[in-house]
């Protein structure tokens, strides 16, 4: 008994194989976008708008290239611990204890390397197994006892300030003296290196994106088109080539004495995140049952996806980019205190993820929003500071900006039904 | 497309070998018997209605058949081999699928990523898209659906129609011999119904077992070949939908007896105490024609 009518392909060949150009691509995005997915839209139009305001009030200060590359040294690790947020609210859940496991982790790191002399990679291991730890207990607790997210990590927000309290010290600081260590923040990589980052970035983003797109007119599915490949990819190279030739202009007030420039070393970090993070998410089976899970749990498991190992795994994940968050943090400021990964990182990093196109009710994000968003953070900070204003505005219009980003999400999540 | 009028031939007949046999099945939940020694066939190429008031066992019914729950006595037979299903995986290997009421798939995904949910196809740890995206038009193809745009699309924006017809298509992908569908219209307005029936109808014609449950009787009879009835646990009647009308299987539903179908009025009369006092209009006067008997139909096979 097989199928009596003919093979209907005309429906679905109407969109597919055609060669449908840049003026079609245009049209499926404006689409896209009247359909209430904005994704990372507003965000990068607030990263221009912020980066004019504050170029025209600040033109002497805010535009030099020490200060482009202390933007990327202030958000890398906001940026670090929204990208591991990025999994969490994936599923729809929430850890406020990111701040504090970066915090805690940052401080196993500080006092085995102190107290314990232990090699820097050591430490660095005793950090991120620090952060497995804290975010397998709050997975468990999260996905098999089934205490709401919001709850499990409040508690470990508040426990962790003590743990950090007990490994440091009351009221101490642990110094932080290891040279690999502080690289990481406060070195540079050599001007070839950058550009041999930048080659490699645009030929891997190139060969990844076009073998998609040969793949995709191959089979005659989806609406490939080179024009518009090419357009992204003239338009990413130039962006990252701008960026790493600013970056590679003498920072220093004294070159003869220390010559500063470079790409940071920090950005080879951010960069190996993004792209692994991103396949990780894309391309494979479990980011997939993470979006499942978010958009849908009972599916989920009828689908025969085991949604509470996914959920322990996302709160794995994302406390382990704390803990390498609190790796940044310890390399930045030379120390840990128990404040470390405190006050508003975590606040930051919600915003940071929320203002790229993450989703506060689940099934929606990218990690590229966490480097967006983070982006728009550490420019409102950095400018705002270099405007003289006092903390007491920036806090407020930081919480304004995530205010607007959570309203943005509510709304497009209503108009998509 | 029209629909195929349900074959004038008894079950039996055309079916031949049935694809699944289920005898004596009983299912309890502590004291509370939900499943009374069921017996029901299902056909290759047929649609199976499986029609009875709330709370009669249908859903305890697919739920065994499915491996959800495990019968507690009663021989389960699929393809000619006794089987024990004891979890949802079983069956499914055994090429049985279940397309749940509420559809069970993820708004924020696109057809592709649902058809293929749980079960993604991948090739040296990374999801071979295309061919899952191939796969996936083959069996949209071949089921003749014609109203989606792109499989691209994230389900979110589809009808209810077309949504079901993703949970049907996702169903049949994975050479599945049995299809149980629960509820497929019943969020429906009435040209989806139409749509969703008509791609039932094309299940059973491409050899596969499908079993249909309703509560819409135009549905049943615009699709089904043949009926069985569930009343308070027992399957009361197996028979074809033509020998039936519309009223007789309302009567069979709600008092368990429909003429000579259905529960001997003994049996009946011997357990009044347990079965509320139904009013059934019958207007139509074939309603008392002489019918076969559930026994002899489920014997049959």
């Amino acid at each position: 008994m097989s199928t009596t009518t003919e093979p209907t392909h005309e429906a679905i060949q109407d969109y597919a194989g055609g060669e449908h150009g840049i003026s079609g691509a245009l049209r499926d995005y404006s689409e896209k976008i009247r359909g209430g997915d904005v994704g990372s839209l507003p965000a990068i139009l607030g990263a221009v708008v912020l980066l004019v305001v504050f170029t025209i009030l600040r033109p002497d200060t805010f535009t030099k290239a020490v200060n482009f590359a202390n933007l990327i040294q202030q958000g890398s690790a906001v940026i670090v611990i929204a990208m591991g947020l990025v999994f969490v609210l994936l599923l729809g859940e929430i850890d406020l204890a990111a701040g504090y496991t970066a915090g805690a982790s940052g401080a196993v790191m500080g006092v085995t390397l102190k107290n314990y002399g232990w090699p820097w990679w050591l430490a660095i291991v005793a950090a991120l197994v620090t952060g497995a730890f804290i975010g397998t207990l709050m997975g468990l607790l999260v996905s098999r006892l089934g205490i709401p997210s919001f709850v499990v990590t409040l508690a470990f927000f508040l426990g962790l300030q003590g743990v950090m309290l007990a490994i440091i010290g009351e009221g101490g600081t642990v110094t932080i003296r290891d040279e690999t260590i502080l690289s990481i923040m406060n070195e540079n990589l050599k001007v070839w290196q950058g550009w041999v980052l930048f080659a490699i970035g645009i030929l891997a983003y190139g060969y990844l994106t076009y073998s998609r797109l040969s793949r995709a007119r191959k089979t005659g599915i989806g609406n490939a088109s080179v024009s518009v490949w090419v357009l992204k990819l003239a338009g990413i190279a130039l962006l990252l080539g701008a960026a790493t030739y600013y970056l590679s202009i003498e920072r220093s007030n004294n070159p003869t004495i220390a010559s500063i420039k470079g790409v940071p070393n920090v950005v080879v970090l951010l960069v190996i995140l993004t792209v692994a993070l991103s396949f990780l998410l894309t391309r494979t089976a479990f980011g997939r049952h993470v979006y499942a899970v978010g958009g849908n749990a009972e599916a989920a498991r009828r689908a025969g996806i085991g949604v509470p190992n996914i959920k322990l795994l996302c709160f794995i994940i994302c406390s382990m980019l704390a803990a390498t968050a609190g790796v940044l943090l310890g390399s930045r400021s030379n120390s840990i205190s128990p404040t470390t990964g405190g006050g508003t990182t975590l606040l930051l990093a919600v915003a940071a993820a929320v203002i790229g196109g993450t989703s506060l009710f689940g099934g929606k994000g990218r990690i590229l929003d966490a480097v967006i968003g983070g982006a728009v953070v550490a420019i409102i900070f950095n400018g705002m500071t270099l405007l003289g204003l006092s903390a007491s505005y920036v806090y407020i219009f930081t919480g304004l900006v995530l205010l607007l980003a959570a309203s943005v999400d509510a709304l497009s999540r209503r108009k998509s039904g | 497309m029209t629909i195929t009028a349900p074959d004038p031939t008894p079950t039996a007949e055309i079916g031949g070998e049935p694809i699944l046999t289920l005898r004596g099945a009983n299912k309890s939940f502590g004291p509370v018997q939900v499943l009374r020694g069921v017996d029901l066939d299902v056909f290759p190429g047929q649609v199976t209605a499986l029609v009875g008031d709330n709370g009669a066992g249908k859903s305890t019914l697919i739920k065994g058949l499915a491996g959800i729950h495990s019968f507690d006595s009663g021989t389960y037979t699929f393809e000619g081999a006794e089987v024990h299903v004891t979890n949802p995986r079983q069956a499914n290997d055994l090429g049985i699928e279940v397309v749940y009421q509420d559809l069970a798939l993820c708004d924020n995904l696109d057809i592709v990523h649902n058809m293929f949910l749980g079960r993604e196809v991948t090739k040296r740890g990374m999801l071979d898209e295309a061919d899952m995206e191939r796969r996936a038009n083959e069996t949209l193809a071949g089921l003749s659906v014609r109203t989606v745009k792109s499989i691209r699309q994230l389900v979110a924006s589809l009808s209810g129609g077309q949504r079901q017809t993703v949970a049907i298509a996702r169903a049949v992908l994975w050479n599945s011999r049995l299809v149980i569908l629960d509820e497929p219209t019943a969020a429906l307005g009435v040209a989806q119904t139409e749509q969703v029936l008509r791609l039932v109808r094309r299940l059973a014609d491409r050899g596969l077992g499908v079993i249909l449950i309703s509560h819409n009787m135009n549905d049943v009879f615009e699709v089904a070949d043949n009926i069985a009835v569930l009343y308070l646990g027992q399957l009361v009647a197996q028979v074809p939908a033509n020998s039936l009308t519309h009223s007789q299987v309302v009567e069979l539903i709600t008092a368990g007896r429909s003429g000579d179908v259905g529960i001997p009025r003994a049996a009946l009369a011997g357990d009044t105490d347990s079965i509320p006092p139904v009013v059934v209009p019958t207007a139509d006067p074939s309603t008392n024609s002489p019918l076969t008997g559930s026994d002899d139909e489920g014997s049959q096979a």
